[in-house]
């Protein structure tokens, strides 16, 4: 009796306490939604994306968990079955998930927001919280559990056993490609962010010996101790900022540290093939934690700062540029919105990593909602702190420092008086003492995303913590932070395309497979980084600063792998029987198809040379033809072509899936999932 | 306080999760050696193959 009563009043203030949720959720998003003609404060922001995350997590994805996947805690997963103390092993739910998100937190969520800013804060706001809820949290979640079901295999591994063969096959082309164009951007990004930069570049130079420093006290002094010698390199690097200026400031030193866009090109491009092809473990593993240490902690800061400190955000809702005339790229909010942002609402690259290492690490099924969908909820939030970043900024300053030269003139009084004539008034003399401000030259033309977030983080902690005279340190220490991880994914990403290279040529010739063997190393290598450099040089010579053209190529791709991803996970949901809910898979596949089937055609063939490829190779054919023009026209024909045939492909996985589909539900087709069989846990009785 | 401790374990556990620090002692439990300079120059050996191949995501 009493128990029941218990029951009801629990039940009741469940209701009470999640009506509240989302009355307030509900009247943060209308807020957020309607508001306009003043700033509005980054707490509105805040408090919609948190309802929205708390309802989807409680309500969708509970869903999911029991209506459609049916999550059986009884059942052991490959980490219990096949636990080899390497690869597969039981691992606490807390500790995977925090594994999983620092595998999925890359540069994306910041990137993508901040160059979507340019339409105003709203449709980037809105698209982070539907796509992520509804699709990217459902995505990452289906997909580990998939995995997990069939004893942690990959997505490829999946598409050809669930699909069929060209699943199979697209899905390895699709990550290879993916792979080449992110690291192409990756590059272009960090050679924006520090060219004519002594003070960062000498930063991130500065990380270089820091970690080989760190690598010797791991060998050495102290073998092991990961996160202690990560503290001190953090350190180092903090020291290494603040001794920045005083280069930046010394004429000789600086000249020392300041490289034109293809020179830094040309030294990255060297530095991910010795990153690649040389055993330089002593350099990159500690870099690669002092990146993890660096990245989890500015996040961490980040989100802190954003709630204490709850700044306004002066960029409006919607802006002029929602016409699809924007600066920043080219086309209209749908569909370009959509791919600019990929990992902050899904990102068809998460589906590798919910396949890759985490089914291998989840003790029990039922763990998989919380990992799967909740990580990505923590990515999609990195994606709001993002756009409050890039909002904060007065928005003349946010076009000043994104715009390209090709669009507003290389001369300072020229961009100011273009930047000005779109209604966002800015004088060359207020970017100089911005630029001043922060310890650089000048902030024109700092195409990429990296420089304007950063100037966003500064403005935010500077405001509060250390005031003017401290805005070029967190200017300069954002700007490190992401120069810092994208060069480790850089560097990461290089070696994981040369080893599936590698992999898919040992079926070719055997030695080619091997990977001690030094002339497939060499050759793999210069391949990978041949491919993605070709896209980092065409990016540093486009007149119209190279991202309008390769980050959406690059949000294409992407989304194009989440579509692939989607398509497994429909096959299978139907596969199960449980076709009346394929919708939960079904709808953001259908959306993820617009948008990437609609913005690979504007790519390909809009008549607008901004936008589309081919128009402007036709543009540059009939203009007067200096020296680059030929390259300019080609690179515009082959990136129409590379976009042409990442559509094919997943045309072909589409046809595929849809003709397994109608067999399945016209019971032509046999119903059969290719899962492991059921072994009931040894460790059901423990964990009670 | 059980409870904040519980959070501070869970917490470090997973740090040295990705830092690879439990990877480490996993390596050093199942091979029976003492943490060493050498030790830790073959785990890596061991260890850097599987790691490179993981996917970090954009």
């Amino acid at each position: 009796m009493l128990h029941g009563m218990n029951a009801g009043m629990n039940k009741t203030l469940a209701v009470l306490l999640w009506g509240t949720v989302a009355v307030v959720g509900a009247a943060a998003v209308g807020t957020v939604a309607v508001h306009r003609g003043e700033p509005i404060n980054a707490l509105w922001l805040v408090v919609a994306a948190t309802c929205c995350y708390a309802l989807g997590y409680r309500f969708y994805s509970k869903f999911i968990a029991v209506k459609i996947l049916a999550l059986d805690g009884l059942r052991a997963t490959p980490a219990e079955r096949l636990e080899n103390g390497r690869d597969f092993l039981v691992t606490n739910k807390w500790v995977v998930f925090g594994h999983h998100f620092a595998a999925i937190a890359g540069p994306g969520p910041l990137v993508g927001p901040v160059l979507a800013a340019q339409f105003g804060y709203l449709p980037g706001t809105m698209w982070v919280l539907a796509g992520a809820v509804l699709a990217g949290c459902v995505q990452d979640f289906v997909i580990l559990f998939f995995s997990v079901r069939r004893d942690g295999k990959s997505l490829s591994e999946m598409a050809k056993d669930e699909i069929g063969r060209v699943g199979g096959f697209v899905a390895y082309a699709a990550v290879i490609s993916i792979l080449i164009i992110l690291l192409g951007v990756c590059a272009l990004i960090v050679v924006n962010a520090l060219k004519s930069s002594p003070w960062g570049t000498f930063t991130i130079a500065m990380t270089m010996p820091i970690a080989l420093l760190m690598g010797v006290y791991l060998r050495r002094i102290r073998p092991g101790k990961v996160l202690e010698v990560s503290a001190l390199g953090f350190l180092l690097v903090l020291a290494a900022i603040w001794g920045g200026q005083y280069v930046s400031q010394n004429p000789a030193l600086a000249g020392l540290f300041t490289f034109t866009a293809p020179t830094l090109a040309i030294l990255i491009i060297v530095y991910g093939f010795a990153a690649s092809a040389l055993p330089v473990w002593l350099l990159l593993a500690p870099r690669d934690y002092l990146s993890t240490f660096v990245k989890l902690g500015t996040i961490a800061l980040l989100g802190v700062g954003i709630v204490a400190l709850h700044p306004t955000l002066h960029m409006p809702a919607l802006t002029r540029f929602v016409d699809g005339n924007g600066p920043v790229f080219a086309g209209t909010i749908f569909p370009f919105a959509f791919i600019t942002i990929a990992c902050g609402a899904i990102s068809g690259f998460h589906a590798l990593i919910s396949s890759g290492t985490t089914p291998k690490l989840i003790a029990r099924e039922t763990e998989t909602r919380m990992v799967g969908y909740g990580a990505m909820m923590c990515e999609s939030a990195v994606a709001v702190m993002a756009i409050i970043a890039a909002c904060v900024m007065q928005p003349e300053i946010y076009f000043a420092i994104n715009s390209p030269a090709g669009i507003v003139g290389q001369a300072p009084a020229a961009a100011a008086a273009m930047i000005s004539s779109w209604g966002f008034p800015v004088t060359a003399a207020d970017m100089q003492a911005l630029a001043h401000a922060v310890g650089e030259q000048t902030l024109f033309n700092r195409t990429g995303g990296a420089p304007a977030f950063a100037v966003g983080m500064a403005s935010i902690f500077s405001h509060s913590l250390g005031g003017e005279t401290l805005m070029a340190l967190w200017y300069h220490f954002a700007l490190m932070f992401e120069a810092l991880f994208i060069l480790t994914v850089l560097d990461a990403g290089t070696r994981v395309a040369r080893f599936m290279v590698q992999d898919a040529l040992g079926h070719v010739y055997k030695p080619l497979g091997r990977t001690s063997w030094y002339p497939s190393i060499l050759a793999t290598s210069a391949l990978i980084v041949a491919a993605w450099g070709y896209f980092l040089w065409q990016g540093v010579k486009d007149p119209l600063g190279g991202i309008n053209s390769l980050w959406p190529l690059f949000g294409i791709s992407n989304q194009l792998l989440a579509t692939v991803a989607l398509c497994v996970a429909t096959t299978i949901i139907i596969k199960m029987h449980r076709a009346k809910y394929a919708a939960v898979t079904l709808v953001p596949l259908a959306w993820l198809v617009a948008v990437t089937f609609t913005a690979s055609w504007h790519k390909i063939f809009d008549a607008n040379p901004r936008v589309g490829f081919l128009a402007q190779a036709q543009a540059l054919a009939a203009g007067p033809a200096p020296s680059p023009t030929g390259r300019l026209i080609f690179n515009n024909r082959l990136d129409a072509a590379v976009t042409g045939i990442l559509v094919l492909m997943v045309t072909l996985v589409l046809a595929e899936s849809l003709r397994q589909w109608w067999g399945v539900v016209s019971g032509a087709r046999e119903a059969r999932v290719k899962e492991s069989p059921f072994v009931k846990t040894r460790l059901a009785e423990e964990r009670g | 306080m059980r409870r904040i401790i519980s959070s501070w374990r869970t917490l470090i556990a997973a740090l040295r999760e990705i830092f690879d620090e439990a990877a480490y002692a996993r390596f050093l439990g199942r091979t029976g050696i003492a943490s060493s300079s050498a030790a830790y120059a073959e785990f890596r050996r061991e260890f850097e193959e599987a790691k490179v191949r993981r996917p970090k995501c954009c």
